[in-house]
């Protein structure tokens, strides 16, 4: 095996591993986040790999950084405890989601492999490929409507909270 | 390839982590003594010798190895065992991107004296610094102390702030450089401005970003968590916060990380804004050509190497001089002041100045 197929496969294992953590450790809330940005970091592993260098820095930045502080900041001033947690309530309900996920992935894998990209020749990587310049000029030339229009949802959202606040303090 | 990798990372660890980061907690001690007119550390001593309190750093860490490690009652044993870590891992791994000096052309070798020369380096840098918010807001959770939780939440509330504000403070530079990665920066900085025509000036971030540089030192600084900054530990609030409950080598390690990353800070500072081991007024080509004159070629290029190293540390030491006398001139900042500081001040101002350099180097490049 190559280094990047060994790192590949390395962080992937990670990856699954670490995204299952975050689901069984449904009990302590701080480690299924801890679990969260370990699958968050492994990705960025995997961005890496894949030559997409901008991707990866963000990913860790701001999924792995910023954004997980936030929830263990909530997950600590809460301060929730196991027996917080309904035991054995919504049975069926559960079983539903367990069902409902069995397809999802079912139908997830049956669409990778009818997908063409699976047998298509791998192309070249273009020069600058996955650098700050390409995905900047991409960004602000042929998409600058779609990054303004979500600036403004962005935008939207935190006006929206802070009015939902400051109505609180009043 | 891989050999000159592992002699890169040695000598980072060896000569700026096991080197200078316990002669830091000395300058620390001394500088602090200098400036409160006291004499400061001068009583570990072997044999009566006592090397103007050198000695204390070693003492230290033979105090901290030996002393019982402690693990509270009711603590996340693993969470407890792991934060030390995830805050000193990345102080350290963030020299991986730092220039040392610039490329040497021996014959057909080069040498590029940078461990990993990555286009995206002070996106790197970012990166793992968000990483390192973890130890300290973990060490908080984890303790089972409601101080040790106080100090974790303030530290994850300050460093998600100046992480937002860190990055818009560097764009000005990004910009003018048009490069975000390190050894690039350096470079484009190795060259002299004529100002006016008349007054030579080096070509460093700082002449161009007077405000950037300020507003990024404060930034940085108050992700390092030290005074004034210090609001996770405030010790007259909250005893010490985040590591109250932390003995021995693991406190070692919260201690060790904070005095890595200010040497971190100090070379990112003196790449992105003074020039990193470019020596003014003097660029690569003329110190070369100038030693030749007297010696080889090869060994020109050997002392031009050297004496840009030698530069570059210059420089670090005196960012951390600076760095240490703001931290025992200025008292704790309150609570709410570093919030206010951070988003009511440095927030709106980095993005003027990305504003207004955008401007000017549309004037000036057209």
């Amino acid at each position: 095996m190559t280094v990047e197929a060994t790192l590949f496969y390395g962080f992937a294992i990670l990856a699954v591993v670490s995204a299952l953590g975050m689901l069984l450790n449904f009990r302590n809330t701080v480690a299924s986040a801890m679990s969260l940005v370990v699958t968050m970091v492994s990705l960025a592993g995997i961005y890496v790999l894949l030559e997409a260098y901008l991707v990866a820095a963000i990913q860790v930045m701001v999924y792995g950084g910023a954004i997980v502080v936030l929830f263990l900041f909530v997950v600590m001033l809460l301060n929730l405890s196991t027996d917080e947690f309904p035991r054995g309530r919504r049975r069926l309900a559960k079983l539903a989601l367990v069902v409902a996920g069995v397809a999802l992935l079912a139908q997830a894998l049956v669409a990778l492999g009818r997908s063409p990209l699976l047998s298509a020749p791998v192309a070249a990587v273009p020069e600058g490929f996955g650098g700050y310049r390409a995905l900047g000029i991409a960004l602000y030339t042929d998409f600058v409507l779609l990054v303004e229009m979500a600036s403004l949802l962005l935008l939207a959202a935190i006006v929206g909270a802070l009015i939902l606040a400051k109505r609180k303090i009043d | 390839m891989p050999i000159e990798v592992i002699v890169k990372t040695l000598f980072i660890l060896v000569v700026m982590v096991v080197g200078i980061a316990p002669v830091i907690t000395w300058i620390e001690r001394k500088q602090s003594a200098v400036m409160q007119d006291r004499i400061g550390a001068n009583r570990a001593d072997v044999a009566g010798i006592t090397v103007l309190g050198l000695l204390h750093p070693a003492a230290d860490v033979i105090k901290l190895i030996t002393k019982e490690d402690v693990v509270p009652i009711g603590a996340n044993r693993f969470m407890h065992l792991v934060s030390p870590l995830i805050a000193a891992v990345p102080a350290i791994i963030a020299f991986a991107v730092i220039p040392f000096g610039g490329v040497y052309r021996f014959g057909d070798t080069t040498l590029n004296l940078v461990a990993a020369d990555i286009d995206w380096g002070l996106l790197y840098i970012f990166a793992i610094g968000s990483i390192a918010a973890y130890g300290t807001v973990l060490a908080g959770w984890s303790s089972n102390n409601n101080w040790s939780m106080l100090g974790g939440l303030r530290a994850s509330a300050q460093m998600i702030s100046y992480e937002v504000t860190l990055g818009l403070t560097v764009v000005g530079a990004f910009m003018v450089f048009e490069t975000l990665r390190l050894s690039d920066m350096a470079l484009a900085q190795d060259r002299t401005l004529w100002l006016f025509g008349i007054l030579p000036v080096p070509a460093w971030g700082i002449f161009f970003q007077p405000l950037g540089f300020l507003m990024f030192l404060t930034a940085i600084m108050a992700e390092n968590k030290r005074p004034p900054f210090d609001i996770p530990e405030g010790e007259s609030e909250i005893i010490a916060g985040y590591h109250l409950e932390y003995s021995g080598m693991r406190f070692g390690l919260f201690f060790m990380s904070e005095f890595i990353e200010i040497i971190v800070i100090a070379a990112l500072t003196a790449t992105i804004f003074l020039g990193g081991w470019a020596v003014p007024w003097a660029s690569t080509d003329a110190i070369i050509a100038g030693l030749s004159r007297w010696v080889g070629v090869g060994f020109a290029t050997a002392l031009c190497m050297l004496i840009h190293f030698a530069t570059f540390l210059l420089k670090v030491v005196f960012m951390i001089w600076v760095q240490m006398l703001l931290r025992w001139s200025l008292p704790r900042f309150r609570y709410d002041q570093v919030m206010n500081l951070c988003w009511k001040i440095l927030l709106p101002l980095s993005i003027a100045n990305i504003f207004v350099t955008g401007l000017v180097l549309l004037w000036v490049r057209g």
